[in-house]
């Protein structure tokens, strides 16, 4: 048989058709343009052009065809466009798609590894492990080869990007599944007053009623017509895919108008989980070739979609889902051989060439002629929402099936997981489980208020937690049927057999758990929907143990797999950027990404803005400084708990660097402090720091001194920072302030307030960052771009000229400034910056003090020094080793270094070992490409200017 | 994911807050010796059962409170009293 479209297999109108045969179709398959209807799905369109070999199998690539044709299918993925691994049992046929065969080469007909399968006897459970583990360095060649034999499709790289989005409900409840049960449910609760989800894995509401009669038919249009009307949310072709702590709930959308998907992260009181049962295939001889179908999915084939799934056929029969196939076949038209596994009736084998079923082999050794093997052996309970929520489910041998183990308050549960009956039974206990839903869903309401009844107040008594009084659904009896007489693949998706796994257990592989580990089985796509039972069922076989010894593996999130792009979805991280970011856009700044804002990393030459900041003045926006706004009588105590050294005394009009240490002794952060009033201070923080250092005042504030009287507004928006520096920045801020800058009475480390440029309530300070007289302005934000752009206009005749992060960074490093976080890391603690009279020991208490006792006496830790290269024109990378002279004895490393436009040569901060960090110390330096350089341990953090006359002035 | 009753917000997302560990009382930094202060810092009773922790508030009120939870069933109780000093790890 050739994948080419042959005989077209699409049937007269059938009454509970979901098709649209007035509006035909046009998609192509593995490049043969071929027509559809309006609601097939992939599958049901092929069949309907007759295609019956769909895709090749993960290890040894046998020919697959549908064997379940629905989401849950393992032959069935494909590839659609740029779209890879779509699931073609699902996904509906639109105009124009392109869909192609997945992990086929060079032809889905005539596939070259299919020779895999003649050496299957080397591909056995655990191959990749044993064969592959040495010689380990030939790793990288068996990676290369293996890589070709990957499943899945092609991943397009210039895939455009689509919206993927994210959406956030609180409903009452949540109802996975619309089945009869669930329907019910969904409905129940709403009519009880809660606010109700229903979530529907398919394309429509009905479950398996939508291949039944005509009145469940009529069962699924009156549910429908209900659930709108008592306002229930339908989210149809959608999964519930987790279930987490607290009933927070993952629910991909794949029916968005606007969204390809969107992730929908529900916080309900209640869950209820109404999944249904899935089919369980048959383990046997040609159980996986294309012509072996479950019963499920020939009856959706036929009532659905209309396709006929083939001409004769031999049906294995366990049930009345079986039953009902024969019926469904022969009204058909289909010549029907029936094997009654209730009559004690089997088959051993299909038989017939690679890509169809020719004839069935018969457990009394007769053979029947057919082109189509349906099996209805039994179901699978899909309890992942269940074992999620912490129950383990237990195994019935009546019923050859699990149940939910234990009852949890929160995710109840309804319909085929948790029993059999008839339909008015199952819709009956639907009922009762959604009002049962919507009682305790108003309990957790109100203990959820309660609990928190400062935030929500909360009216009347707490309702009573109602008690399960629900009546149980029966059980139906079923034989249980795992595994033929003959061994056959157990997962379809990764091509792991029976016989694998009874290697794998004689090998000692004696739990469900290690052996899934070990064969992969139960690992692949279908989320052990359709395998894990078997698994389980052939390994107590193997070891001669029942079904309920062995127990099952733990279902984990997701119910079913989920895409990168619906888990990304929309990133709701806020860029920040000052109010001068429409000039440095104007004005070609080169961006950079410092922490959360976009910030000017230069405006072309970063070396240029230095000359011209150390020649005349540049000014630079530093609005993400991190600032917080502090009042209160009792802000020197916080100041002196945060800060390691003295500040009760800080006279009104002073600014002071202070270091932040946590309580580790490790350097936090660092910063200046301005006294701006009698109680009225402005601390600024690193950057980065800005977020964590206004957290950790609150947290002195808040844990250990709540008696203080301080009060914290962070002002890093509010306030436009602009810093202007160099020699003539005194002759330009003059030019548009009202504060007196005569240095006598504004000195270094000294902060006024007055009018800039007409903008009243301006903060102005001196401080030295770059080592230049500078003033560092800050400035109400609605007006900071005209006092920017003032400063521009009003020194041109001095060369102000703007300058960047980069060319800041240069300058503080030709100064010997370190950078909290660059220079400093994890473990730094405050001695080892060359700052230890900071460190004030005599203070009562500050954030750190312990530590800092014992570190001021460690000789061992590393020190921050000023490192220049005996060769100035070298800059080794940040991150270069220091070692030891003619070994590889590790002393330290370089963790900044520039070229300095100033200097003309390269100037460096480094941590090294106490012992070689006295000036003059000769360094050997690792450059990047492994060669040696020789530098010296400087006398001076500062490489310029080390006296300071120069900021000074 | 975890839901954190706030006494100010009302139940969020444990995203929306700070986990701070541990409520333990901060010894006295001019008494306390070296094994004292680290098993302050670094070593958590991580009891099966109730526990004393501190929350702090990010997204929402920016308080810091402390609840008991029970680690094996995540069960909270004892909403904090407003304005109490409440210790903790900083």
């Amino acid at each position: 048989m050739s994948t080419s479209p042959s005989s077209p297999t699409r049937i007269d109108a059938q009454p509970g058709e979901v098709i649209d045969r007035s509006t035909t179709i046009r998609f192509s398959w593995n490049g043969t343009s071929m027509t559809g209807f309006a609601g097939d799905t992939i599958a049901s369109a092929l069949m309907a052009n007759g295609v019956r070999v769909i895709s090749r199998s993960m290890k040894y690539h046998r020919p697959r065809g549908y064997l379940t044709a629905d989401f849950w299918d393992p032959n069935g993925f494909v590839q659609v466009g740029d779209d890879p691994n779509v699931r073609s049992g699902h996904r509906l046929i639109e105009n124009g798609m392109d869909v192609e065969p997945q992990n086929v080469w060079p032809s889905l007909d005539h596939d070259v590894k299919a020779a895999n399968g003649l050496v299957g006897r080397f591909l056995t459970a655990g191959f990749y492990y044993k064969t592959f583990m040495r010689p380990a360095k030939l790793w990288p060649q068996f990676e290369k080869v293996l890589a070709t034999f990957a499943p899945g499709g092609t991943v397009d790289l210039d895939t455009p990007h689509r919206l993927h989005d994210k959406r956030y409900i609180h409903p009452d409840v949540v109802v996975a599944g619309g089945g009869p049960a669930g329907m019910s449910a969904a409905l129940a609760a709403a009519e009880a007053g809660a606010q109700v989800v229903l979530v529907e894995h398919e394309h429509h509401l009905g479950g398996h009623l939508l291949w039944g009669s005509d009145a469940d038919r009529a069962v699924v249009a009156h549910f429908a017509s209900a659930l709108e009307k008592a306002g229930v949310e339908v989210l149809l072709n959608s999964t519930v895919t987790g279930r987490y702590e607290d009933n927070w709930v993952a629910i991909n959308q794949r029916s968005h108008p606007l969204a390809v998907e969107r992730l929908i992260k529900a916080r309900a009181k209640i869950l209820v989980v109404a999944p249904g049962l899935i089919e369980r295939p048959y383990v046997f001889a040609g159980n996986d070739k294309p012509g072996v179908m479950l019963s499920g999915a020939v009856r959706r084939l036929i009532n659905l979609y209309g396709v006929k799934p083939g001409s004769k056929a031999v049906v294995l029969t366990a049930n009345a889902d079986g039953d009902a196939t024969i019926a469904d076949l022969e009204r058909i038209g289909v010549d029907v051989h029936v094997v009654d596994a209730r009559k004690g009736e089997g088959i051993v084998a299909a038989d017939g060439p690679a890509k169809s079923v020719t004839s069935v082999e018969g457990a009394d050794g007769t053979k029947i002629d057919c082109d189509l093997l349906v099996t209805a052996i039994g179901w699978t309970a899909p309890t992942s929402l269940l074992n999620m929520s912490g129950d383990r489910p237990v195994y019935d041998p009546q019923t050859a099936r699990f149940f939910p183990g234990v009852d949890i308050d929160n995710v109840l549960s309804t319909g085929g997981i948790v029993g059999d009956g008839m339909l008015d039974e199952v819709i009956d206990h639907g009922q009762q489980t959604g009002r049962l839903a919507a009682d305790r869903a108003a309990a957790v309401a109100h203990r959820l208020q309660a609990f928190t009844a400062r935030a929500t107040p909360v009216h009347g008594d707490e309702p009573e937690w109602t008690p399960d009084r629900r009546s149980e659904l029966p059980r139906d009896a079923h034989p249980e049927l795992f595994r033929s007489s003959t061994h056959g693949i157990v997962d379809f998706s990764e091509d792991v057999g029976s016989k694998d796994l009874f290697g794998a257990a004689a090998e000692g592989f004696d739990s469900v758990e290690l052996i899934k580990r070990f064969t992969t089985a139960t690992m692949g796509p279908a989320q052990g929907k359709l395998e894990t039972v078997n698994t389980v069922a052939v390994l107590a076989e193997a070891r001669g143990e029942t079904i309920a010894e062995v127990g099952t593996t733990v279902w984990r999130p997701p119910y079913a797999p989920i895409t990168l792009g619906a888990l990304a979805g929309r990133i709701f991280e806020p860029v920040r950027v000052s109010s001068i970011q429409p000039w440095h856009e104007r004005n070609d700044a080169v961006p950079i990404l410092a922490g959360a804002w976009i910030r000017p990393e230069h405006y072309g030459d970063a070396a240029a803005e230095v000359r011209n900041t150390r020649e005349n003045v540049g000014i630079i926006d530093v609005t993400p400084l991190g600032k917080l706004d502090l009042r209160g009588p009792d802000v020197p105590k916080l100041l002196s708990m945060l800060y390691t050294n003295k500040w009760m005394k800080l006279p009104v009009g002073s600014v002071r660097y202070g270091l932040m240490c946590a309580e580790d002794g490790v350097v936090l952060d660092d910063g200046v402090t301005a006294r701006l009033g009698e109680e009225h201070y402005l601390m600024t923080t690193t950057s980065s720091g800005a977020a964590t250092i206004w957290e950790w005042a609150e947290n002195w504030l808040q844990t250990e001194h709540p008696e203080w009287q301080v009060h914290i507004t962070p002002v890093t928006t509010g306030l436009t920072s602009i810093n202007v520096a160099g020699p003539k920045s005194r002759e330009l801020v003059g030019r548009l302030t009202d504060i007196d800058l005569d240095p006598q009475s504004f000195e270094y480390m000294q902060v006024r307030t007055g009018s800039v440029a007409g903008v009243e309530n301006c903060i102005a300070w001196r401080i030295g960052f770059t080592g230049e007289l500078s003033y560092e302005l800050h400035v109400p934000s609605g007006h900071g771009l005209h006092v920017w752009e003032s400063l521009l206009e009003a020194g041109t005749d001095l060369g102000v000229k703007p300058f960047g992060l980069e060319a800041q960074r240069i300058m503080r490093l030709e100064k010997g400034h370190f950078i909290v976080g660059q220079d400093t890391d994890g473990l730094t603690k405050a001695p080892s910056t060359g700052m230890s009279s900071l460190i004030k020991l005599d203070k009562d208490d500050f954030a750190g003090k312990a530590e800092l006792g014992w570190a001021m006496e460690d000789v061992e830790a590393p020190i921050v020094v000023s490192i220049q290269t005996s060769d100035g024109t070298i800059v080794p990378r940040e991150a270069s080793q220091i070692v030891k002279a003619g070994t590889n004895e590790i002393l330290g490393r370089i963790t900044s270094s520039r070229m300095s436009p100033t200097l003309g040569r390269s100037v460096c901060l480094g941590q090294v070992a106490p012992h070689v960090s006295a000036p003059g110390t000769e360094l050997t330096i690792v450059l990047a490409d492994g060669t040696r350089t020789q530098a010296n341990v400087m006398e001076h953090h500062a490489h310029f200017d080390p006296e300071g006359e120069r900021l000074r002035g | 994911m975890l839901l954190v009753p706030c006494p100010n917000c009302g139940p969020r997302n444990a995203s929306d807050l700070v986990y701070k560990g541990e409520s333990h009382t901060r010894p006295d930094p001019n008494l306390v010796t070296e094994a004292e202060w680290r098993s302050y810092l670094y070593l958590e009773d991580n009891p099966a059962g109730w526990l004393r922790e501190t929350w702090y508030c990010r997204s929402g009120c920016r308080r810091y409170f402390v609840l008991e939870r029970d680690t094996t069933t995540n069960e909270f109780r004892n909403p904090p009293v407003p304005g109490a000093k409440i210790g903790g790890k900083a």
